[in-house]
Formats: C-alpha cells, structure tokens, sequence
C-alpha cells in the first residue's frame, strides 16, 4: 500500500521556540529540543519524524515562517 | 540532533510542500515568540504572491508592534502616524485607483487614536483592505489597556481587571464598521490553530480579490494573542484566547455581500 511520508526542516537559527507548532501536529511529530540555538531558545525538532504525514500544520501556525515541508509517496 | 533526523530521501525540491513565501525579506521578524502577526504577515504576503501583484502594491504600516512592517514586507510600503493609516490609503488609493493598497494595524493604532479614520474611510467606502490585528491590549509599550481590552481582563493599566464602571467598555469596532453603508466585506478570524489559518487566508484573499472588483471597503480582523502582554506563554495565551476573547469577540465573517 503506499503510503505519505513527510518531513520537515526547521531554520533553526530563525526559530524562536514559542511552541506553537508542537500542538498542532496530529501526529505528534515536533517537539522543542533540549539545545539552544545561538539567540537562547529551544528550536523546534522532528522528534518522532518517522511518523511525519507532511500534513503542513506546523509551517501553516508557525509565525516566523521557520518550517519547510516536503512529502512523498512511498509504496511499502 | 535536529541534522540528524533530517530524511535525505524526502527533503528534495520536487516533494515540497510548503516554504516560506518569497515575499518576505530577510529580516527576523521582530515580534515575541508565538505572536500572531507573524503569521498575519504571512497570510497577507502569500495572498499578494498567489495573485501575482506584488509590483502593484501599497502597504500601509501602522504605529505599534508592526511599525516595522515594511522591514518585513517585499513590497512597496508606507508609514502612517498613529492611526492615520486609513487616511493615508485613501490618498495613495485616490493617486493611483488601479494599485493595490492596504493597511496593515492593531488595536491600539486602529480602534483607539485612529478611530475616526477608520470610521470615516470604511463610511465612505474607499476602495482598500484593512487589515486589523485585535489583541485586547497595547503590546509594544509594556501592556497598557487598550480600547478592546476585556471587561475583567488585567493589563498594566488595570491591574486588578478592567473594571466597566470607571474604565467603560470594550469596543467592537469590526461590528461597527460593518453597520456602515460603505464596507463590503467585514470578516473575523484568528491565526492559532491551523483551521483558523485557512480560514484566515480565505478572507484576506477575499478582501483583496473584492478591491480589484472594486467593490469597496473590506475589512478584515484577525484576533491575536499577545503572550508578553498577557504574561503567557504561547501555547498558554492560544487558549487564553479561545476561552476568553472568542466568547466576546466571535469568528466568522460578519457582512457578506449578498449573493448577485
């Protein structure tokens, strides 16, 4: 069966960690990590990115315009 | 770590979905982390993208947390003094009719000292969008009480909570101007969950898309949160927001043109 994998890329240093993005993904993908990026805040990261649907949630509530989204279909 | 969970296979130009618009300039955008204008820029930004007219047009920055706007904005733009905003778009409307031109403001700037800008430019019915970013309070000078601040809600002006009695109450300015002849289309809508951010941009679109028709005045407002100013976190304000300022201040659009 085939099946949508996505993944996302996070501009880090522009990340300002307010953790918006993290809610909004329905499949839990996104977490703030434990590092810092150089302005101090803890930048969002494809914690779980094995589940990642490409779905856009977190780019679409993101208001920085951090994240980038790309998906793919991929047959099993 | 963040390198490292990256998928070599799917991160490629042909599987994008969605990237920052090319609209946006370098700058970082100035705003605390998690605030809604960011996401407002963006909406506005893409609308301009997706039809193409960028070259043709004329954004009007207000006096408040988006004074820097056009620091952000790959388009031609122009500052206002506090509130003139409507003002200004009507000139610049007036000069050149067949550009594009909208204002871009809060709270503060459009609801409080430009009241009678925005009434007087949204009664004549000048063909421009307003854009008004609405987050009850007066975010860039330190959370002062704004004319939308909640009846009840703390600021560093009320600090024991509005009190209606000696501070008066809200303004609903967006159902005001609708009761006005020369709007065409008013619309509420917010930014916090990824619905509302569709839907937002449908209205921004429509707003945009009724000026070249030349239909009149749209006027969209977009709730906000103001984490710095409601001492929230993010996530925290969101919520905030749906349980406390929704009730009093409800999405959806609120003068449609009738169907032709």
């Amino acid at each position: 069966m085939a099946k949508i994998k996505g993944s996302i890329v996070v501009n880090i240093e522009r990340c300002k960690g307010c953790g918006v993005c993290v809610p909004s993904c329905p499949t839990t993908v996104i977490a703030l990590a434990d590092e810092v990026n150089g302005k101090g805040y803890h930048y969002a990261y494809m914690a779980n990115p094995e589940t990642c649907i490409g779905c856009a949630n977190c780019a679409l509530v993101c208001p920085d315009a951090v994240i980038t989204v790309y998906k793919m279909k991929v047959n099993e | 770590m963040a390198e490292n969970s990256i998928n070599k296979d799917i991160v490629k130009e042909e599987n994008l979905v969605f990237k920052k618009t090319g609209l946006f300039t370098d700058k970082p955008l100035s705003y605390c982390p998690g605030c809604g204008h960011g996401t407002a820029h963006r909406l506005v930004l893409e609308t301009i993208e997706e039809m193409g007219i960028q070259s043709e047009t004329i954004g009007i920055a207000p006096v408040g947390c988006s004074v820097l706007a056009y620091e952000f904005m790959d388009i031609d733009m122009q500052q206002a003094a506090h509130g003139r905003a409507p003002a200004l778009a009507t000139a610049i409307k007036r000069l050149y009719p067949e550009k594009f031109v909208f204002t871009y403001q809060g709270d503060g700037d459009l609801a409080a000292i430009g009241t009678a800008e925005t009434i007087h430019a949204c009664n004549r019915g000048e063909n421009i969008t307003i854009i008004f970013i609405n987050n009850g309070i007066y975010g860039m000078t330190g959370g002062q009480m704004a004319p939308t601040t909640l009846p009840g809600m703390k600021s560093s002006t009320s600090p024991y909570g509005r009190d209606i009695q000696s501070m008066g109450n809200p303004l609903k300015i967006t159902e005001l101007v609708a009761q006005l002849p020369g709007t065409y289309f008013v619309s509420r809508q917010a930014v916090h969950t990824p619905a509302a951010v569709r839907k937002a941009k449908k209205a921004i679109k429509t707003a945009f898309e009724n000026q070249k028709l030349k239909k009149g005045l749209s006027f969209v407002e977009i709730v906000s949160n103001c984490n710095s100013g409601w001492k929230m976190e993010p996530v925290q304000a969101n919520q905030w927001m749906v349980d406390n300022m929704f009730p009093f201040y409800p999405l959806g659009d609120i003068k449609v043109p009738a169907e032709q």
